[in-house]
């Protein structure tokens, strides 16, 4: 059997495990366009921020590939699939053969149409080698001030490294808060007075226009309001959109992802896909879209390697969750956050003093979305009662209580969840 | 390797079973397991003498006359190895014990966030990391099990 896995990532790790987990003689083959062997993705701002080294940013250690007996294909991208020939074509023409293949490209960040994007010293911030670029261009251009377009989860985190860098930064976001996205009012706004703190200035309700440059280089933005900001760098951050380019013009069904059946299957036999770059079951929505998140694809390129390896096991769906720490301070959302329908209670505990919010959204008797910010502790007892979709009527009263543990919830369902050896979300 | 973790390696892997209608919410759990995971392994130096301040591996809840003491419980299918993003959690190969290594560990509490046990504490006393039970690593017995008076923690192999 001949595995073709391309995307080095949370997704084609994930998948390589698996595979090599139910079939040790078939050939695996990794592709990736990347230089570096593997590392993680979402480390890219703690290296940007000199909090980890570039030696610990691999996800996996150097003898994974051996030890797994994978063929890795650096720096090449698959840029062709031809499905009758079951072929994948590489960057130089290079044909790799597969009789299963998954695809997990990951995602692609968005690029706003904004003047002036071609400038040096505009950046992205999703791939090491953004960091590299970030990096150089501030050492040779001695940067003091950025504006991060985008105070989403990417822009935050590329905003706390910059600061850990000595650089003022400006945060210029469309909606009219941060992470608009995931938190709600009050959550942004315990993050907004901790950036403030930090002198980290936030422009909500505004827009990038056009970014002006002098000599090539970047020099000045200029608002939707026509303010005119001075800046030595300029990060975008407006979010991901699955990366689709290597299947558009083939028969491989897409909508906003590769559209996948609940064997992580595409349209076309023995083609798989996982991760950001496809769109698979939320569980909480009952909709298929894509969920752009560490866990999610590592789940998916899970599944997919099972169904790849023929052993058949189903997606059982996931639903969005984050969880980062942001100015020091720990915060977590998973599922709705913010809900406005007839049947639905908000359960709250905030305390500003001490920037603690708690809140749990509840629909009908069963939980479909929390925020935890300042207190994490046991968060992921409410991400289970999500996933299982427990009824919560007997316990609801304690669900936000100091003492929240298992001992809250029915002896029962307590005593399953203890015994029970497996426990997936 | 020597001839006793040779031994060791055979073994297979173990679970721990929590038996609430035994527990009496004593603590000492709590108090032995702290001391195990302290550098000093002396309980005095651990609680009053060491920085950063160990903390236990191991929770109690107790409400009215119902107690529990709870730990990892090693999922076969663990969550929180799926949603590490930096690979610090991961499956030990000789126990089948999920464990963590502090090193590699961020602090971005993916794994606090999708663990249904809510048994993966935020280590903040010196750098931030995900702090864990790793079934006393080196012991016979994890010693939440061996100092549990009543037997409300056991040991079993896995089946």
């Amino acid at each position: 059997m001949n595995y073709v896995i391309i995307g080095n990532s949370a997704g084609g790790i994930a998948a390589i495990e698996t595979i090599r987990e139910c079939d040790k003689k078939g050939k695996i083959t990794v592709i990736s366009d990347e230089p570096h062997f593997n590392y993680s993705r979402p480390l890219i701002s703690y290296l940007l921020g000199k909090k980890v080294t570039l030696e610990a940013m691999p996800y996996r250690d150097k003898g994974f590939y051996k030890d797994n007996e994978v063929k890795l294909i650096l720096n090449k991208k698959a840029t062709r699939l031809d499905l009758k020939q079951k072929v994948v074509v590489l960057t130089g023409k290079q044909m790799i053969h597969f009789d299963k293949l998954l695809i997990a490209t990951g995602g692609t960040p968005i690029i706003p149409e904004i003047k002036g994007f071609d400038l040096d010293g505009v950046f992205t911030f999703i791939k090491m080698t953004d960091v590299e670029g970030i990096e150089k261009y501030i050492k040779a251009n001695k940067v003091k001030k950025a504006v991060v377009i985008g105070g989403g989860l990417i822009g935050l985190k590329a905003t706390e490294a910059l600061i850990e860098l000595k650089i003022k930064v400006t945060i210029v976001e469309l909606a009219d808060r941060i992470l608009s996205a995931t938190f709600d009012k009050k959550a942004s706004s315990i993050i907004e007075t901790a950036l403030e703190k930090i002198s980290c200035k936030l422009i909500a309700n505004n827009t990038v226009m056009e970014i002006k440059g002098k000599n090539k280089k970047v020099k000045e933005v200029i608002l939707k309001d026509k303010k005119k900001i001075p800046v030595d760098l300029v990060i975008v951050a407006i979010g991901v959109r699955p990366n689709i380019e290597l299947v558009k013009n083939t028969p491989i069904r897409i909508n906003k992802g590769i559209i996948v059946d609940g064997f992580m299957q595409t349209n076309v036999k023995d083609i798989h896909a996982a991760g950001d770059c496809c769109e698979a079951k939320d569980a909480l929505l009952n909709i298929s879209r894509p969920i752009a998140i560490w866990p999610v694809a590592a789940r998916q390129g899970k599944i997919a390697g099972y169904n790849m390896a023929g052993v058949k096991e189903e997606y059982q769906g996931s639903f969005a969750m984050n969880s980062v720490e942001l100015c020091g301070i720990p915060t977590i959302s998973v599922g709705q956050t913010e809900l406005d329908e007839k049947d639905c209670q908000i359960l709250e505990h905030f305390d500003q003093n001490k920037s603690i919010y708690k809140k749990v959204i509840l629909k009908g008797n069963r939980i479909v979305g929390a925020i935890f910010v300042g207190d994490i502790e046991r968060a992921g007892i409410y991400t289970g009662l999500i996933k299982d979709k427990v009824d919560v009527t007997a316990f609801k009263e304690h669900l936000l209580k100091e003492d929240f543990g298992l001992i809250s919830l029915p002896k029962e369902y307590r005593k399953h969840l203890v015994s029970g050896e497996v426990a997936v979300i | 390797m020597n001839k006793n973790q040779k031994l060791a390696n055979k073994k297979k892997p173990k679970r721990i079973v929590i038996r609430e209608e035994y527990c009496m919410g004593c603590r000492l759990c709590e108090v032995h397991c702290l001391v195990r995971h302290s550098k000093t392994k002396n309980i005095i130096k651990a609680y009053k003498g060491e920085y950063p301040r160990p903390i236990p591996r191991i929770i109690v809840e107790e409400k009215g006359y119902v107690s529990f003491a709870l730990q990892c419980r090693h999922c076969e299918d663990a969550p929180c190895l799926e949603a590490c993003i930096t690979g610090a959690m991961y499956r030990d190969k000789k126990t089948d014990a999920v464990l963590c290594n502090e090193k590699k560990c961020v602090g971005c509490w993916m794994c606090i966030m999708t663990c249904p046990f809510g048994v993966i504490l935020r280590n903040v006393e010196g750098e931030k990391v995900a702090s864990k039970c790793d079934l006393c690593m080196g012991e016979e017995i994890p010693v939440c099990v061996k100092y549990c008076p009543n037997e409300a923690i056991i040991c079993e192999e896995k089946k």
